[in-house]
């Protein structure tokens, strides 16, 4: 049943290179994050409708992201990235004026140095008027108006399994726990998994993980059961926005170019589509992304590679090893004599 | 206003805190959004000497998930690497009529793959469905290829060995004699495919995404097979009199050239990623594997002729030399995980490449 691009290169029909018969078209998510708020809907969508268990009630520090990323109890995961950088065509007129959120770099340090030269520690920060470059306690965009435009933009992004075309963890699953769907997509049998941890790092992602109470790797099923009775995703079902839109794949690509096209009319020239492209190194993702900023600020590796492209000249290299041991192992008695 | 005006008012919450002049998310000078660079903006990791182009991410948090894998799979990987040519030692040494270092190395050959068994089990999730890796043979998973390959490997190392350790009593019965009988074809059988097992290793943590694990993938099967034959012939040096371990002396000593060659050539790679192998942990586990690789090697080309007791310190040495060069690459893989500067740094190199005009190569 392997074909030629069955291990890497564009796959126009992954579920039938699988071997599924009259099957039905391959789906998968466009995630538009410019449309995302960051309600976490999804998550919560998810972990209610896949009954997966809590992991953790955690406040990392990174903006509103108390999820962290992915894993094996977290199938979506938004990501709050915090930059001094205008949307769009907008123009702020106040590039070098102290506006803004509390949290940028060079404000930081204004603040940080005012502090540590201030009689009370910065005790008397709102009390009186002190110069440090400051503007307010207030939330980015409490104000409505011309005097609460600033720089800052937040991205919001919600993040899950790509049902990758050519599926690193699916490649190398040792018990045939990991299979691909009728609907193209990667789904863990959980009653044969038994654990080995492959997939872990066999996902370019970092997406799939093992569960550690219980002993299991889990990840995104693109919600196989709702999928199987004509439902749709839970997250897509949850979200409020459309960030999250489930289809047909190959309509879901032509409404992302659509989606591009319009953004950079609208002079978001930073809008780009990531995962949608057939012939990047994991041959399209099933659930892609149009993104406001590189792909590694979202925390996605910005080229993945399956690592089952260089399988065969693994095994080329291993094959020579393993002979040249054999070689070695003959001449040793042979050569030398008795001693 | 002042602080007298008898209104109430809530500490700060980071009052007296030191480091309120952090930067809570990777925003530095350099632009917008930048993510940390050399310097390691968010501190607290182990940063390495050589400066690193600057990079993006997400609050530095890792891209990939780091192996799941514990000790246990780096000792697989030196148990599976001695057991496999001490059943090519074992083989040769019943063929040339060196009954000590024959018995020897099959006793090995089978402690070895019984560790090896132990160890592959323990480290799974769920360890009682360790016999789900037998429901299907997978191509495109080297762990599925290895499982099979032991499963050939197995059942003649074991039945050579149990030849070793018949009682008197047992002996001289007809199963007794089967046994002793089968006893050399289940040894031959088992050599051949001891390669394979000393190899198939290299190509488990090559295929996966690990970036320094998949870039040294040309590398890695002669540094496993090389440290696997250094183990085995320095196994052969400890059991077996020095009359006998002529064979195991050489296979150490070609088997340690080919682990050094290897584990340099792997230092000397271009690119960001070979970092992983020479900074930190990995490193020092490495450099000591080479300083008791070579040293076991040297005398296991010159005194180990002679004396016993250098044969057998050589021969340690060279146990031990291969359990950390083992455990020195499984460490480097772990490392290259754990930051997202190995997983981006190469991967928009590539693209910037692509995007220059040249096909990207690796």
């Amino acid at each position: 049943m392997t074909r030629e691009n069955s291990f890497y290169g564009p796959l126009d029909d992954p579920a039938a290179d699988a071997g599924h018969t009259d099957h039905p078209p391959r789906v998968g998510f466009f995630t538009d994050t410019s449309v995302c708020i960051g309600c976490k809907a999804c998550e919560v969508a998810c972990k209610e409708w896949n009954l997966v268990p809590e992991d953790g009630l955690d406040l990392t520090g990174m903006s509103y992201d108390n999820t962290g990323m992915l894993g094996a109890s977290s199938w979506r995961h938004v990501a709050f990235v915090e930059q001094q950088l205008p949307l769009g065509r907008q123009e702020t007129g106040l590039p070098d004026l102290p506006t803004g959120p509390s949290v940028t770099g060079v404000q930081q340090e204004v603040v940080a140095e005012g502090m540590r030269h201030a009689e009370r520690g910065g005790a008397q920060l709102g009390t009186g008027p002190v110069d440090v470059g400051f503007p307010s306690f207030e939330l980015p965009g409490a104000t409505t108006g011309a005097e609460g435009r600033t720089d800052f933009r937040w991205l919001m992004s919600s993040d899950v399994c790509k049902h990758c075309t050519h599926a690193g963890c699916l490649d190398v699953c040792p018990t045939g726990a990991l299979f691909r769907t009728e609907f193209s997509t990667v789904v863990v049998q959980q009653d044969i998994c038994n654990g080995c941890g492959y997939c872990v790092s066999g996902c370019p992602y970092g997406v799939i993980d093992r569960r550690p109470d219980d002993g299991r790797a889990w990840k995104c099923t693109l919600c196989y059961d709702r999928l199987r009775g004509g439902l749709e995703p839970a997250c897509a079902k949850a979200c409020p926005t459309d960030s999250i839109q489930f289809g047909v794949l190959d309509e879901l690509r032509e409404r992302a170019d659509r989606r591009l096209e319009q953004l950079h009319g609208l002079g978001v020239g930073e809008a780009r589509l990531y995962g949608r492209d057939p012939d990047d190194g994991v041959g399209g993702d099933g659930a892609f992304f149009l993104l406001l900023d590189e792909p590694e600020v979202y925390g996605l590796p910005p080229d993945p590679v399956v690592p089952t492209r260089d399988l065969p000249e693994m095994w080329k290299y291993a094959g020579v090893a393993a002979s040249a041991l054999l070689t070695a192992a003959v001449a040793v008695f042979v050569g030398g004599g008795r001693r | 206003m002042s602080q007298d005006d008898g209104i109430l008012r809530e500490p700060r919450s980071d009052a007296g805190a030191a480091d309120t002049g952090a930067r809570p998310f990777g925003t530095d000078r350099h632009g917008p959004g930048k993510g940390r660079g050399g310097d390691g903006g968010d501190g607290g990791r182990e940063r390495s000497m050589v400066p690193r182009a600057e990079f993006r991410s997400y609050y530095g948090r890792p891209v990939l998930k780091p192996p799941v894998w514990d000790w246990k799979i780096a000792g697989y990987l030196f148990t599976g690497g001695l057991s496999a040519s001490a059943a090519l030692l074992a083989a040769g040494a019943d063929l040339t009529g060196r009954p000590a270092l024959r018995r020897g190395c099959r006793l090995g050959s089978s402690a070895g793959l019984l560790a090896s068994m132990y160890l592959l089990v323990a480290d799974l999730g769920r360890p009682e469905r360790f016999h789900h890796m037998l429901r299907v043979a997978k191509p495109s998973s080297p762990m599925s290829i290895g499982t099979w390959i032991l499963v050939a490997y197995g059942p003649g190392t074991v039945l050579a060995s149990a030849a070793e350790l018949l009682p008197a009593s047992v002996r001289a019965t007809l199963p007794g004699r089967l046994v002793r009988l089968a006893a050399r074809p289940a040894g031959l059988a088992s050599a051949v495919v001891a390669p394979a097992v000393a190899s198939y290793t290299a190509v488990l943590l090559s295929q996966t995404a690990v970036p320094a694990w998949h870039e040294a993938h040309r590398h890695l099967p002669f540094l496993f097979t090389g440290s696997a034959a250094a183990a085995g012939g320095g196994f052969g040096m400890v059991v077996a009199p020095v009359a006998e371990a002529g064979p195991a002396r050489r296979l150490a000593a070609a088997g340690a050239a080919a682990e050094l060659v290897t584990s340099r050539l792997i230092d000397r790679r271009p690119g960001l990623v070979t970092e992983a192998f020479t900074t930190g942990r990995a490193h020092r586990l490495r450099r000591a594997s080479e300083c008791l690789t070579l040293g076991g090697a040297a005398v296991a080309a010159t005194l180990a002729r002679r004396s016993r007791t250098a044969a057998a310190a050589a021969g340690l040495a060279l146990l031990a030399g291969s359990v950390l060069q083992r455990f020195g690459t499984f460490e480097a893989g772990v490392a290259s995980t754990r930051d997202p500067a190995y997983v981006v740094v190469p991967q928009r190199e590539r693209l910037r490449r692509a995007a220059a005009g040249g096909e990207s190569p690796v």
